[in-house]
């Protein structure tokens, strides 16, 4: 059964159901609108169930990679796809965070919802083949296309500058992306292959890797975000409706650190072991600077944005470690940074769909209305500060002791971000949850609704599960990242 | 060869000269049935394009005529192409008040003349086949005759047009002085061993005036003036069949005539397809007129296909072949969309016409969008693996920074697609549009639909078939 093929066109079937519903049915009535959601929320909990299944049957004890399917295509290109230890967790977020993304969007999204459900399940399709593929110029489509949705999802269903944050989004990333499509194809020309597995095995003259690798860099730099190319990321998110935030920050931004660990590390270790003082330094400055950057914003979206771009500083830190506790640190940091980052801008959600503003001087004392709400929220702020038991603290502890070995100032550095995320993180959730109620508006605020809670359940249960029980990550994870290590380290002759 | 087996050779030509003579007679004797003549255009063209397909292969003619597997592949995609604008320019002009049966005449000559520049194997029939189509393009732009702009299109095309054949000329008459023949083979010979400078003093000349009639920069400047005004259809047929054709002489006069003098006209291209890339991302920036716009975008996209060129090499003529023959879908969808486009009567082609088109027509907005982001070269739109098979010929072949500076320009232009899309899709409505024909709005949805994602499976029988042809030309 070509279960990755089944799990990445899944989501397709619910855009043809919606499709029909458009072209036969009457586009505006509630009816519809109500069963184009319906439809949706299938989609994606059919891709969850199956997704599941692959992660139940995947063998962790296998480095290479599994469940492959191989077809030839036209120009020796192929079509390719199978997942490892990196890759099948992703798959596995992606499917686990769109029910969610797309139950947040129930009531919050009122034009054009049809459409709405259309991008988002075509984003899901496009997101889930990224982290399959297996050929490196079916990576790219699947890569690339994902800015279309994306694009519409903010321009049309954005806040105030939405239009501006579209297109900075759009290009910034495509610039990045367009100089990975010349490395590319570069690398398709000297090496004959354009199969991912084999060009992991293929050595690249250290003098043309050097290029090679910075012109990844380019694009997972731009993606992830590294610093000082991050500036789309506040922009796009603040414009973004809610559970376009949670997308991106969720999945979209570790399509960067995906990619440093299925090309640049693997494919050029000679030029990342040149350019990884380079990445330590981009990282601690991700870390410090954003933070404080993080500390000063009057903007609750945009605050969390900031403190998405320091947690990224953690996981390229720990990928270019080149140890296999950095890179699990790495991995473990994404995923949790997935729920916790995602579950945030849910809450960010909460109040906006309620009060409509995302100031954060607009609100205070939310504790005496919204217990609930509050208690959540504690929570997922306590996740991204790294508090233990939470999953946020396995990632940064990680991280930081895979690179101590390596460069030990930078983990130093990288350490006092743990702190400052508690400054900006608390400092908010003092605004806006304790004190008393000064704001005559707040004060008919409701708590969270059934949809709300079962929205934030499976949120909750995974970053407390994860933090207690990191090894259910780890053991999927082991066998490929040691392979990936022990490649690299012979490569670097180390 | 005997006569009859050098005619067999030109089946195709002979189809389309015979049947634009009949459909010009009867045209002329049944005034009223405009109608009948376009489809009798098609048919020709059809049958041209089946002889084309399965004809013999072979030099006739004293190699004034070559038929192979370039030629074949070309006229295909010629004969194809004319014969969709053919339906989609009669009912623009029906709507217009025109009834005129040469339109289709026009197209099924100016196809003869493209079917013979592919084939070309000599000085003289290459501009005897550049002329027949280029006549037949000047009288097509101004076919529109009440319309002030049309003819200011066709007048200038003229003007500009014999400028650029008197260069060609020109250039032809050198290489043959110098040469001593006016065969691609003849020459070919003499340029073996290092081409002597009056020779390639000539083929600079005939390089420009081919880049003239491609609208390569900087022999651009006609290009956004005449297709602001000629009609949309018309404009279709311009820039996609017409363009092919001129890029497939050029690939088949620089392979087999001067294949010894690689590396002095790769730089020439080299230039002409970054300047061209340059111009056609930056000029377009500033456009408020979609026809305009696209007259820049097509710039942009034939300095790709030249970069593609400027390979020297069988896989950069192959990847040349296939990025025409894609981007060929792309122009003739989106003038298709514009000539399908209208309110009161109006013609839509600026930006704020397009204002909240997404919701006015829907089927059509999407498909300008897949034309854009196509244009555009995301994936996995047509587009996409048009670049993508040029740059890879381009770095193959020892080009990297002119790969890397095309794909650099592309996201210069990448703003120009997305403001299209987003005054479509984020913009308030501009009113209601006129109901659209039948005609072009199937030709535009088929066409999106090729260009995704019919062409995912298509491209498996196009670029063999491409790479066949490229190896005709005999190029490493």
């Amino acid at each position: 059964m070509p279960i990755l093929s089944l799990i990445t066109y899944a989501p397709l079937l619910g855009v043809v159901g919606i499709l029909a519903l458009r072209l036969f049915g009457k586009p505006q009535d509630p009816k519809t609108v109500e069963a184009s959601k319906w439809i949706a929320l299938v989609a994606t909990l059919a891709t969850l169930a199956l997704s599941v299944l692959l992660v139940v049957q995947f063998d962790p004890n296998e480095a290479g990679f599994q469940f492959v399917e191989e077809a030839a295509w036209f120009a020796g290109f192929s079509y390719r796809m199978g997942v490892d230890g990196i890759s099948v967790l992703f798959v596995l977020l992606t499917a686990f965070l769109m029910p969610i993304c797309i139950a947040a969007s129930w009531k919050s999204i009122e034009k054009r919802v049809l459409e709405y459900m259309i991008a988002f399940l075509l984003l899901e399709t496009l997101i889930i083949g990224v982290f399959c593929a297996l050929d490196i110029v079916l990576f790219y489509i699947f890569f690339e296309f994902g800015l279309i949705p994306m694009f519409l999802i903010i321009g049309i269903w954005g806040g105030q500058r939405r239009v501006y944050a579209a297109f900075k989004f759009f290009l910034y990333t495509l610039l990045g992306s367009v100089l990975m499509l010349a490395a590319i194809l570069a690398m398709i020309g000297i090496s004959h292959t354009s199969s991912i597995p084999e060009l992991m095995t293929y050595h690249f003259d250290p003098a043309v890797q050097r290029w090679l690798w910075l012109a990844f860099f380019a694009s997972f730099a731009v993606k992830l975000p590294m610093w000082p190319v991050h500036t789309w990321l506040p922009d796009a998110h603040v414009e973004a409706p809610t559970a376009g935030s949670v997308i991106l920050a969720g999945i979209l931004l570790k399509l960067g650190g995906y990619g440093f660990m299925r090309f640049s590390l693997p494919m050029f270790p000679q030029a990342s072991q040149f350019f990884t003082p380079l990445i330590f330094a981009l990282s601690v400055i991700a870390v410090v600077y954003t933070s404080l950057v993080a500390f000063r914003q009057v903007d609750f979206k945009k605050l969390i944005a900031y403190s998405s771009v320091a947690h990224m500083g953690f996981v390229t830190m720990g990928i270019f470690s080149g140890n296999a506790v950095g890179e699990q640190g790495a991995i473990f940091q994404m995923l949790s940074h997935g729920v916790i980052s995602g579950a945030l801008f849910l809450c960010v959600g909460v109040v906006y769909d309620r009060m409509h503003t995302r100031e954060i001087a607009f609100y205070g004392g939310l504790v005496t209305r919204m217990p609930l709400y509050a208690a959540t929220f504690m929570l997922f702020t306590m996740g991204n500060v790294g508090l233990p038991g939470t999953s946020g603290f396995v990632g940064e502890i990680l991280t930081m002791t895979g690179t101590y070995g390596v460069s030990t100032w930078t983990a130093i550095v990288a350490a006092t971000g743990v702190i400052l995320s508690a400054v900006y993180a608390l400092t908010l959730y003092r605004r806006v949850v304790f004190g008393t109620i000064t704001n005559v508006k707040l004060s008919t605020i409701g708590d969270l609704d059934w949809r709300e809670v079962a929205i934030f359940a499976p949120l909750i249960a995974a970053t407390l599960v994860l933090g207690v029980q990191p090894g259910l990550v780890m053991n999927l994870t082991q066998a490929s990242v040691d392979h990936l290590v022990s490649a690299y380290q012979a490569a670097i002759g180390g | 060869m005997t006569f009859s087996a050098d005619l067999g050779l030109a089946y195709p030509e002979l189809i389309l000269g015979v049947g634009a003579l009949v459909l010009l007679v009867f045209g002329a004797f049944a005034p009223k049935a405009a109608r009948l003549v376009g489809w009798g255009g098609v048919l020709v063209l059809a049958a041209a394009t089946f002889q084309a397909a399965t004809g013999p292969f072979g030099r006739g003619f004293a190699g004034g005529v070559i038929a192979d597997d370039a030629s074949a592949f070309a006229q295909v995609a010629i004969f194809v192409a004319s014969a969709i604008c053919i339906p989609l320019g009669q009912r623009w002009f029906e709507r217009r008040g025109v009834h005129n049966f040469e339109f289709p005449v026009l197209i099924v000559l100016a196809a003869l003349g493209m079917g013979m520049m592919v084939a070309a194997g000599d000085l003289i029939s290459l501009y005897v086949g550049l002329e027949l189509h280029s006549l037949a393009l000047y009288v097509l732009a101004a076919m529109h005759r009440d319309n002030a702009r049309a003819s200011e299109a066709g007048l200038k095309y003229f003007v500009l047009g014999a400028l650029a054949s008197g260069m060609l000329l020109y250039g032809a008459s050198l290489v043959y002085g110098f040469a001593g023949s006016t065969l691609f083979s003849d020459i070919a010979a003499t340029v073996r061993h290092g081409a002597n400078t009056g020779v390639l003093f000539g083929l600079v000349f005939l390089i420009c005036g081919l880049a003239f009639k491609v609208s390569a920069a900087p022999f651009h400047m006609w290009t956004p003036d005449v297709y602001e005004g000629a009609p949309s259809p018309v404009v279709a047929f311009f820039i996609s069949a017409s363009k092919f054709a001129a890029l497939v002489l050029l690939a088949r006069l620089l392979a087999q005539g001067f294949g010894g003098a690689i590396v002095q006209w790769q730089q020439v291209l080299v230039a002409l397809g970054l300047i061209s890339v340059a111009v056609g991302a930056f000029a377009g920036l500033a456009q408020k007129n979609l026809k305009r716009l696209w007259a820049y975008s097509s710039i942009a996209n034939i300095g790709y296909a030249i970069i593609g060129l400027s390979a020297g090499t069988a896989e950069g003529v192959q990847s040349m072949l296939v990025f025409m023959v894609l981007y060929m879908i792309d122009v003739v969808g989106f003038f298709a969309c514009l000539a399908a486009l209208s309110r009161q009567g109006r013609d839509m082609e600026t930006f704020d016409d397009m204002a909240g088109l997404i919701k006015e027509q829907p089927g059509i907005a999407l498909a300008m969008t897949a034309f854009s982001l196509s244009a555009l070269g995301l994936p996995p739109f047509s587009g996409f693996w048009a670049k993508v098979f040029v740059f890879k010929a381009a770095l193959n072949a020892g080009l990297p920074f002119a790969a890397v500076l095309g794909l650099v320009g592309s996201v210069v232009a990448a703003f120009y697609y997305l403001r299209l899309i987003k005054v479509m899709w984020f913009d308030a409505a501009a009113g209601a549009t006129d109901a659209p024909p039948l005609e072009a709005r199937v030709i535009a949805v088929g066409l999106a639909l090729f260009s995704f994602p019919v062409v995912l499976g298509a491209l498996i029988w196009i670029y063999p078939a491409a790479g066949r042809a490229a190896h005709a030309f005999g190029l490493a």
